[in-house]
């Protein structure tokens, strides 16, 4: 299990052959992206968040989750796909990413998928939403596309205003 | 089986940290008229086990050095030498280079030989060259080797084996000094049936005979005094070998010496006697440490208390979760509900405070580095300084006392250094030639205040004030004075004339009010020219709870620490008057204070209401006074808190989050930090749009 999320880290292309990378399929708009399952720690439901002061208007505030608090991402607001709209429907998926929990709002959780190293190929330089500098690769699987997000490095970058500048260099 | 030894390196390393301390601690109260066999005993020891445990582990650079410091102390306790400031400092130097050697040794790199070789070239010579005391120069030697040998009674307590020690390895030893009759007395073997293996039920007399001197005896000995009642006495028929001949015979020895000194065979040695009072004439007796008794105390990993007291926060929360969910049913109903949580209740706080007390330390552990410190430092600078500690005892969070430490060595080295002044200007300005420096400890309310104070010259308001202006810093003659000493916490301030290694390089004094204010803390001044400044800290008792005001703004819930509220009031119309370009400033009593409207500022969501219909909290800090209009208070409440950096970032103006009793999140306000940005408005908070 270690190896698939090293590899997804480094280039989801050249996976070993016998080792297929789960993904966790989601929506924000039309578009539907997948990230590594092992970075995902659980889903749920959209709570009522606590506004933090001095923040961008896509980090919603922060959570209680079981006695920690965790900051919620809206990736809708961030990549402005879909819209930001909060009811009973609304899901969260909590990540693990780089030792921290940080909570992401997304449209709609479809399903978890096996991938091939075949099935994946490499990015192009196309326009999603997502800069493509986060994008491993895209997932073919039947009709559907699914674009492939290295969660950790963009829940680490400086654009999303999650970390510290000192703790980011550390990265 | 291989041991794999490196994993014991760390509980050496603490133990002979520990060991350096006491010794320079005793060292500290060492003055010659004191100098007794006791005091010199507990110095003597701390550094044998740290040459002991060196030589185990291999650290051939420290065993070696504390050899030579075991042989000056051994000289010093046995009466041979005199103890005079000379052997005091060498030996205090000599912890120092035996720290570093240590720390050398942790680190896996090599000491400065040079300085170490430096101080063992000193100590030798202190030792050879040394000042011999003339009544031990004249004195029959009384270390001297006996020359007929010794008679060793060797009780071993019954956990000996526990400890690793093999009675065969000692007896061996003793067989290399010289040839040896041993008895084994079985007398205390029970049946077969009632044996414990793993006890130790025999003694032995051993005679030894040869001209060893005792303390070749003693050292077979070293690793088990603590575990086993041993008598020495010299074979020779010295005058009163008799009675010490028939002790040493006796089946039991245990029953501690007679109390009159008479009746105690000289030369004897009741190693597991009890605490008596040290013999003035025999200075030759060891003595292991009083009987551990009840107090017994466990090492612990600091990460096991801290998940401990987080456990136990969890625990806060989710009983004021149930407490909230039960105050919805009908007390009539739910009477046992109700009662069983009201144990709950009374049983998680006492489970609350009994976790934290684990946490806490006597303040001691940084007052006892001052000594020295000021010590060195006074005689450095040409002073006499004389410091005066007290409340030692009153308990501090760990980590708050390792985070006071440097703010506190900063306070000091400050008052030594500018505040107290050389013995002749003292004695000029009539005060007493030695300066005093006091430092105390004392729990106020919820929290503790440590205050650094001297007697020296004061602070200077006119030169603080010019050297402000020279810096650019907003001064006005009119200031208060209490304003004026704000002053000297700006970045990089100082005023002294000319910069001396120990201090007056402008750095200090605003680390010193960061940290604490890091802590939640806070630091005031008492100056008074000529007479002396004294430095108050208050700090809370713990960084994992505060005591909290929570108030409702907008549907918001924010924690403000109640340590910083002054008061709370509904200011009528005309109180609150609005500055042209500045802003609105609500006057309380006398006091024009800056309001700032906590909905504004946070950006948070609902109409901005008039400060006469809200409610303003007066808080403080820094020396400054502000007030925040809030919509409501919620209440009072004790809040654990939890860090907004682990998984996100700090905030500014925010110094932590909680959770309610409904789960909710709450940020806890830093009005410090609200303070200093109101100060520099460039700096502002808010929720980017």
């Amino acid at each position: 299990m270690s190896t698939a999320s090293s590899e997804i880290s480094d280039s989801g292309t050249h996976a070993a052959a016998s080792s297929p990378n789960e993904f966790l399929t989601f929506t924000l708009g039309d578009e539907e992206y997948g990230v590594d399952i092992l970075k995902v720690q659980e889903i749920r439901g959209y709570d009522t968040v606590t506004r933090i002061p001095d923040a961008p208007d896509f980090i919603k505030g922060v959570i209680n989750l079981r006695g920690t608090i965790v900051p919620v991402v809206d990736m809708r607001l961030k990549f402005k796909l879909g819209r930001a709209e909060y009811n009973e429907f609304t899901v969260m998926i909590i990540l693990n990413v780089a030792h921290r929990v940080v909570g992401m709002v997304v449209d709609g959780v479809s399903d978890v998928l096996q991938l091939t190293p075949e099935q994946i190929r490499p990015a192009p330089e196309f326009g999603s939403g997502v800069n493509s500098k986060f994008i491993t690769g895209i997932g073919a699987l039947d009709n559907r596309m699914l674009i492939l997000v290295d969660i950790e490095k963009l829940m680490t970058s400086a654009d999303m205003a999650l970390m510290d500048s000192s703790s980011q260099s550390l990265q | 089986m291989a041991i794999d030894i490196t994993r014991f390196h760390q509980t050496f390393f603490e133990e002979s940290y520990e060991g350096l301390d006491a010794m320079e601690a005793a060292l500290l109260r060492l003055t010659p008229a004191s100098a007794d066999a006791e005091a010199i005993n507990g110095i003597f020891r701390a550094a044998h086990s740290i040459k002991g445990g060196a030589a185990t582990f291999g650290f051939k650079a420290v065993a070696d050095f504390t050899h030579l410091l075991e042989t000056l102390l051994d000289e010093m306790r046995s009466g041979e030498r005199e103890t005079t400031p000379v052997e005091i400092d060498v030996l205090l130097r000599s912890v120092d280079v035996l720290r570093n050697l240590l720390n050398a040794a942790r680190d896996g790199q090599n000491a400065d030989a040079a300085v170490v070789g430096r101080l063992a070239d000193e100590l030798a010579s202190v030792l050879h060259g040394g000042s011999t005391s003339p009544a031990a120069a004249s004195a029959p030697p009384a270390s001297a080797p006996a020359s007929e040998g010794w008679r060793i009674r060797f009780e071993p307590k019954a956990q000996l084996f526990a400890s690793g020690n093999d009675p065969v390895r000692i007896l061996r030893e003793l067989a290399s000094l010289g040839p040896t009759t041993v008895r084994c007395d079985t007398a205390a073997l029970p049946d077969l049936t009632d044996l414990n293996p793993e006890a130790c039920y025999l003694a032995w007399d051993i005679e030894l005979r040869g001209s060893c001197p005792r303390d070749a005896v003693m050292e077979v000995f070293a690793w088990v005094e603590d575990e086993c009642h041993l008598m020495v006495a010299p074979l020779a028929p010295v005058a009163p070998a008799q009675p010490a001949a028939a002790t040493a015979t006796a089946p039991v020895p245990t029953p501690p010496p007679a109390p009159a000194p008479a009746a105690e065979p000289p030369k004897v040695v009741p190693l597991a006697a009890p605490a008596r009072e040290a013999a003035a004439g025999d200075t030759r007796e060891r003595r292991s440490e009083p009987p551990r008794g009840e107090g017994g105390s466990i090492r612990i990993a600091t990460e096991k208390i801290d998940s401990l007291v987080n456990l136990v926060g969890e625990l806060v929360i989710t009983q004021a979760m149930l407490q909230q969910l039960a105050s919805g049913l009908d007390p009539v109903q739910h009477e046992k509900l109700f009662a069983g949580l009201s144990q709950l209740d009374r049983n998680t706080r006492s489970l609350q405070e009994a976790v934290m007390s684990t946490r806490m330390l006597p303040v001691d552990f940084v007052f006892s580095r001052f000594p020295r410190m000021v010590r060195d430092l006074a005689a450095k600078l040409g002073k006499q300084v004389r410091l005066v500690t007290s409340g030692e005892q009153t308990e501090i969070d760990k980590s708050v006392i390792e985070r006071i430490a440097d703010p506190l060595t900063h306070l000091v080295r400050n008052a030594i250094d500018h505040g107290i002044e050389k013995p002749e200007q003292r004695v000029a300005a009539g005060k007493d030639a030695t300066g005093t420096m006091r430092l105390s400890a004392s729990h106020q309310g919820g929290h503790i205040v440590v205050e650094v104070a001297d007697d020296g010259r004061g602070l200077d308001r006119g030169r603080i004030l010019a050297k402000a202006a020279e810096r650019g810093l907003p001064v006005a003659e009119s200031m208060s004075d209490a304003e004026v000493w704000q002053l000297i916490f700006a970045p990089g301030f100082s005023t002294a004339a000319e910069v001396t290694d120990v201090s007056g390089r402008g750095v200090g004094m605003d680390v010193v009010k960061k940290n604490i204010e890091a802590l939640n803390g806070a630091v005031d001044i008492a100056s008074e020219a000529g007479k002396g400044m004294r430095v108050t800290i208050r700090l809370p008792l713990t960084l994992a709870i505060l005591d909290g005001m929570s108030v409702a703004v907008a549907d918001e819930i924010f924690i403000l620490p109640l340590s910083s509220v002054v008061e709370s009031l509904q200011p009528r119309p005309e109180q609150v008057k609005r500055i042209a370009q500045e802003g609105t400033v609500v006057r309380v009593r006398n006091e024009y204070l800056p309001l700032i409207d906590l909905r504004e500022w946070f950006v948070l969501p609902g109409p901005k209401m008039a400060a006469h219909q809200s409610i303003v909290v007066i808080v403080e800090a820094e020396g400054k006074k502000v007030a925040l209009q809030i919509d409501d208070l919620v209440g009072q409440q004790q809040v654990v808190i939890k860090s907004l950096e682990t998984n996100y970032r700090r905030v500014r103006g925010i110094s932590g989050a909680t959770i309610l009793g409904d789960g909710r999140v709450a940020l806890i306000v830093d009005i410090g930090a609200v303070v200093r940005l109101l100060a520099h408005p460039a700096n502002g908070v808010g929720i980017a749009a």
